[in-house]
């Protein structure tokens, strides 16, 4: 799973009013080479939550994401490159995604995050 | 100016809708706005709509081009220089086409070549030969060459070469002389075919219509296409194949996660082709999907077959007894939470599509595209056809493949034309509310199942189903 897909994801069981962001437990991270994207990059920097973001890169052991930012850093190389590194080549591999709220844990198994609710939390 | 464009025998109703699509992906903004809002098309004379043979407006050879070459169902566009209901005739026709759109083509020091095809009938070399050789009246100074010619001209006819041949009906002969402009690049066709794929469910979408998905969709580099039924894959691989980024869901664990091995799943099938792998893939419920609350216009394109229920059914979260109300909810006990396997139970056709078009709504980008198989009984053939519709949406292609007697699947191009707003987000809550209370009523007003496997009333009634129904006309394009 990679950032991206986490500053997507909360928690979505019955009754929790506030499942975002999903706390990362982490066993294994993975480095994975993706070719750069700058178009890519510019669609999606508006939608990134960025807190969120920058918290979650730090859990998994990257911490060079500035803690603010504005769109215009997209004109700079340097921060397409780091954003492109914590956004789309950092994968946790193995762990787990913690509500905030009721400390439910959802695992990541292979790098697939399993969002699935048991009965009760429906 | 107006291009002929010649189609592939194949999928006659998706060839208009994908030219469409693709025109809409290399027009520019300023040419979308004014004449080229709608492609204006005609047809040859004589011919029937159902003809590989249309007319096509375009603003420039560059469009012509661009879109013939990315297209799946275009044989290929050509200008023409002269069409006609003899050879005569077409001599004529060719004679007043303006000097100045053929001499640089014709030029010393080019090199060219002439082919020869029919439509229904299959012309011998010989005659092929004598065809060409007919047409010293046009002025060729280069030389020719049968591999890698500058210049490709095509000699193209048809005819009335009786009824029973299974192709649309000809009413007279016609010919037509052209200059290609481009044409498909059908070898990725056999380069990505099921077969040669690592991992296959039992309903992964052929390549060829997944390829005709991706061009509805608009899938280019940059983009994001979402799959929110993805299972092996094989819709998003044709995205990536051109470029597009992916991200897919499913509620079945064991084939996003496990598939048949390290070398057989999901990731395997993308690295297969030398394509980016996707962006994410999760185990999510359709019906209630995890996304961040305030998430919105974050996907270009959705693209899905979402299960009807005929070869594969839907689930959702819940229990199927807890669903039915023969079991009281219950608390799954905290010793077991850890690795406890959560039930589900039947999603239905109506709310599976309900659910589709609330997300695609609300995820979309403005402008964004929904295309997804929708299925029709055939049953109904008189009756005008009920798409689902919303409020956000345009629907701007429906194209049909015929599946069986009894029922056909739908392929639906929708454009988010209106954003999400508060109103229908609550419009969506309530309904969706509704479907969980009534679970069981919703299951069997949506059981395409049985009015696909069932015996056929007309069959069992009459004892002969020929009886009463007058049959449609028939074309083999029609059934592949």
């Amino acid at each position: 799973m990679r950032l991206l897909t986490h500053n997507m994801l909360s928690s979505n069981i019955k009754g929790v009013s506030n499942g975002f962001p999903l706390r990362i437990e982490v066993e294994k991270v993975v480095e994975k080479q993706v070719d750069l994207n700058a178009d890519f990059l510019r669609n999606m920097f508006p939608k990134i939550e960025w807190k969120a973001f920058v918290d979650a890169a730090k859990t998994i052991g990257y911490a060079e994401l500035p803690e603010e930012v504005d769109s215009s850093a997209l004109e700079s190389e340097e921060f397409l490159n780091k954003f492109h590194h914590a956004l789309l080549e950092l994968h946790l591999e193995e762990g787990a995604l913690v509500c905030p709220e009721t400390g439910r844990r959802f695992p990541v198994s292979k790098g697939i995050p399993n969002m699935l609710l048991h009965e009760d939390e429906v | 100016m107006w291009y002929l464009c010649m189609f592939f025998h194949r999928l006659l109703d998706y060839r208009k809708a994908e030219v469409e699509s693709l025109a809409e992906l290399f027009l520019d903004d300023k040419d979308k706005q004014d004449k080229w809002s709608s492609l204006q098309w005609k047809l040859p004379l004589h011919h029937h709509p159902d003809s590989p043979f249309h007319y096509v407006s375009l603003p420039s050879e560059d469009v012509a081009r661009s879109i013939a070459n990315r297209s799946i169902l275009v044989k290929g566009i050509y200008e023409i220089w002269g069409e006609g209901s003899s050879y005569e005739e077409l001599e004529e026709s060719i004679r007043s086409y303006p000097d100045e759109r053929k001499l640089p083509y014709l030029e010393s020091g080019t090199t060219f070549k002439i082919t020869v095809d029919s439509f229904g009938k299959v012309i011998s070399f010989q005659d092929q030969n004598d065809r060409i050789k007919g047409f010293t009246y046009i002025p060729f100074k280069g030389q020719v060459n049968l591999k890698n010619p500058d210049h490709k001209f095509w000699v193209m006819e048809t005819d009335d070469y009786g009824s029973s041949n299974g192709l649309p009906p000809v009413e007279g002969r016609r010919i037509f002389f052209g200059r290609e402009v481009g044409g498909a690049d059908r070898s990725l066709l056999p380069t990505y075919q099921l077969k040669s794929r690592n991992y296959l469910g039992p309903t992964a979408m052929d390549a060829e219509m997944a390829f005709l998905m991706a061009n509805q969709a608009l899938a280019t580099p940059g983009k994001l296409v979402y799959d929110p039924f993805v299972g092996t894959g094989s819709i998003l691989v044709a995205a990536a194949h051109f470029g597009a980024m992916t991200m897919g869901a499913d509620i079945d664990i064991r084939v996003v996660r496990d598939g048949r091995g390290p070398d057989c799943n999901v990731w395997s099938n993308f690295k297969q082709y030398g394509l980016p792998i996707p962006v994410g893939l999760l185990r999510a419920d359709n019906n209630l999907p995890p996304w961040r609350p305030g998430l919105k216009e974050v996907f270009d394109a959705i693209i899905c077959d979402p299960p009807y229920g005929v070869r594969a059914g839907g689930r959702k979260s819940g229990g199927r007894k807890l669903l039915k109300g023969t079991v009281d909810p219950y608390t799954v006990p905290d010793d077991k939470r850890t690795d406890h396997i959560p039930s589900t139970g039947a999603y239905s056709l109506v709310e599976c599509v309900h659910d589709l078009l609330d997300l695609a709504a609300r995820m979309l980008i403005m402008g964004g595209r929904l295309v997804f198989f929708y299925p029709v009984l055939r049953e109904d053939d008189n009756v005008e056809n009920h798409f689902p519709e919303h409020p956000c949406f345009k629907l701007i292609a429906t194209s049909e493949q015929i599946l069986s007697s009894r029922y056909s699947r739908v392929l639906l191009t929708m454009v988010k034309i209106s954003p999400y707003t508060e109103e229908i987000a609550e419009a969506a809550r309530i309904k969706h509310i509704d479907f969980r209370e009534n679970h069981l009523k919703w299951l069997e007003d949506g059981n395409l199942h049985s009015a696909v496997f069932s015996p056929d009333p007309q069959l069992t009634a009459t004892g002969d189903s020929k009886l009463g129904k007058e049959p449609k006309p028939k074309y083999r394009g029609k059934y592949v």
